[in-house]
């Protein structure tokens, strides 16, 4: 499943990520990373037996951790279907249906936000 | 021989037997009855396009003010609006931008928030004079205080489009969207085979005076478009239409990023079958259809040409190119485009709109030349400097300092034992490594990815990429990567300085 491990200033020096990772024995795949010297911001996946104690060992040593349900919304409003976002995908989270319609299987995405960038209507945001 | 007149078929439109089907329908039935079986049972062929139409605007009539004003320059919503014509006559561009926004808001968010009821601000600017003495004005309207709002684009609709992908190593940002780098994919446009043109390529029933669906409402075809270029299949149309009879579902305001705003505008056109050989034309199918795949990497108007595809290969989500398998990207709705035939299908059905025969043809023998220059641009072969000095890589950073000291160059090309080049290094990168106490080789501390040009490219291009890289000069190399010189910003300033 996808998660979001936010991490403060004060505590974005300590290795705590891989502290957890050893500690947990979980397989934990980053897609995505931003850390500076303000904060860390990690998108990434976690088989879903291991979430809770994962997230356990990441809270007690002060990181915050909340599950993506959706990590790419798509304003149903705005969006054409052209597909301008099929292509640029790395994870083939667009596809055209048989009515060509353009449909969305957000849980393959990684947040990467090249789609945002794309789509020529404004039509997608990454969830927070 | 089947002939059937318009009378005829709007005689059928008027008491409801008239048999209409989508040129997507028309290519199974041509198929399965012939051509003139199809031409005896179809009595009209509706086609459907939706997708970005950089060549489009609306004029708008605001109503005199009081006291009156000659706007000399016109804002909405901070978009500025063509006003060389009479006292509150404007023609708003869909890819004009937005003073404070910049991309994000365009001519076309302001004529799709009018659609859509909201209020623009409207500010002009005035000269005065004894008839229209006012020098400035500020008001806010909707689409319904205003005279006119006559949709009027001068090139729309064309036959097909050429793909577009990127052979280069960084992302570029197009009209036809985000290419990525080393093939990463290729964009497309245009229905395939509910394109308008392609349906009816030898313009027998689409001409001036063609009554069309655009936008949600009725239209017309007001003659060829600019760069109509029918002999190679990229035949446009110049249409009119009242903006406020449209509908918000096909006109929408969209932001190309990198490149701008542009306006994604829905047209159908009816295609009456008046014989048999228009019927044979609107069976084109998307297999039919081939166009050619360009390199938008190189920044001319005479783009490599790196192959050839139909719209079946385009929209099985993948083509070839040069042995690579690549994801392609539809930059026009191919959904829409069927709700556009599907519902020009049924105001037929229901009688509500009626085909007529052009007034006057398209032409089928113009084609489009290139801008006559009488200026000649430089190129960076013209202006580089040839005496430029180059190091070895394995030359050693204080060999690399004299260079720099003896070479009137702050950029050092670094060169490989065969002159290839590898890196560049600057006075900067040798102050640091100094200052770092490291007297290492030139190789550890150059910038391996060098940004080049060659002899034979404009000094816009030149210039234009010296400045998305933010650097101040880089290496020219020939064909075989060996340094023939090196151009500086301050190379192109001085040639600027001396152009004005």
């Amino acid at each position: 499943m996808k998660i979001k491990i936010n991490v403060a200033t004060d505590i974005v020096v300590k290795p705590i990520i891989a502290e957890v990772i050893i500690e947990t024995g979980t397989l934990l795949n980053i897609s995505q990373a931003h850390i500076d010297s303000t904060k860390g911001e990690i998108t990434a996946d976690v088989p879903e037996d291991h979430f809770s104690k994962f997230k356990d060992a990441l809270t007690s040593r002060g990181a915050e951790v909340s599950v993506l349900d959706k990590p790419i919304l798509r304003d149903e409003d705005e969006c054409v279907e052209c597909g301008a976002c099929v292509s640029v995908c790395p994870v083939k989270v667009f596809t055209f249906g048989e009515d060509w319609s353009v449909n969305l299987d957000e849980g393959k995405c990684i947040q990467c936000g090249t789609c945002i960038d794309m789509c020529p209507h404004g039509a997608l945001t990454l969830e927070q | 021989m089947v002939e059937k007149s318009i009378h005829e078929i709007n005689r059928r439109i008027k008491d409801g037997s008239v048999n209409v089907v989508t040129a997507e329908e028309m290519v199974g039935i041509v198929a399965e009855l012939g051509a003139e079986g199809a031409a005896k049972e179809v009595d009209v062929v509706t086609t459907g396009t939706f997708g970005a139409m950089c060549s489009s605007g609306v004029w708008v009539n605001l109503g005199h003010s009081e006291p009156p004003i000659k706007m000399q320059n016109v804002w909405f919503n901070d978009v500025e609006a063509y006003t060389g014509l009479a006292a509150v006559d404007a023609y708003i561009g869909v890819t004009q931008l937005s003073e404070t926004r910049g991309m994000e808001y365009g001519g076309a968010h302001v004529i799709e928030d009018l659609l859509r009821g909201k209020s623009v601000d409207v500010h002009a600017t005035a000269y005065g004079t004894d008839c229209y003495p006012r020098k400035q004005l500020d008001t806010t309207i909707t689409l319904d205080d205003i005279n006119q709002a006559v949709m009027m684009n001068p090139r729309n609709g064309y036959q097909k489009y050429n793909v577009a992908t990127n052979s280069s190593n960084r992302t570029l940002h197009t009209y036809m969207g985000a290419l990525l780098p080393d093939f990463g994919n290729a964009t497309y446009s245009a229905a395939g085979v509910l394109s308008p043109m392609s349906n009816d390529p030898n313009y027998e029933t689409i001409g001036t005076g063609t009554r069309i669906f655009l936008g949600g409402a009725q239209g017309y075809i007001t003659g060829e478009g600019t760069q109509h270029d029918p002999g190679n299949g990229f035949g446009t149309i110049m249409v009119q239409g009242d903006l406020k009879k449209m509908s918000p579902d096909y006109v929408r305001a969209a932001t190309l990023r990198g490149y701008g705003t542009s306006l994604y505008l829905g047209i159908g056109v009816p295609i009456p079958i008046i014989n048999e050989k228009v019927a044979q034309a609107t069976a084109v199918s998307d297999a039919d259809i081939s166009t050619a795949i360009l390199d938008y990497a190189v920044a001319s108007r005479a783009r490599p040409k790196l192959g050839q595809v139909t719209y079946e290969e385009l929209k099985s989500g993948t083509i070839d190119i040069n042995g690579k398998e690549v994801p392609t990207s539809s930059m026009s709705s191919f959904k829409v485009a069927r709700k556009i035939a599907g519902e020009l299908k049924d105001w037929i059905k229901r009688g509500e709109f009626f085909v007529n025969m052009p007034v006057d043809r398209l032409p089928l023998d113009s084609s489009v030349k290139p801008m006559l220059q009488t200026q000649e641009t430089p190129l960076v072969g013209d202006i580089m400097s040839d005496d430029v000095v180059t190091i070895k890589q394995d030359a050693s950073v204080h060999e690399a300092a004299k260079k720099i000291l003896e070479s009137a160059f702050n950029h050092l090309p670094v060169v490989s034992n065969t002159n290839s080049i590898v890196g560049i290094v600057t006075a900067w990168d040798i102050s640091k490594a100094v200052a770092e106490d490291r007297y290492d080789l030139v190789e550890d501390i150059m910038t391996k990815k060098t940004i080049t040009a060659v002899p034979g490219e404009s000094i816009d291009v030149a210039a234009y990429r010296l400045d998305q890289n933010k650097i101040s000069a880089m290496p020219v190399v020939d064909k075989d990567n060996q340094v023939v010189g090196i151009i500086t910003s301050d190379d192109i300033s001085k040639l600027l300085a001396r152009r004005c």
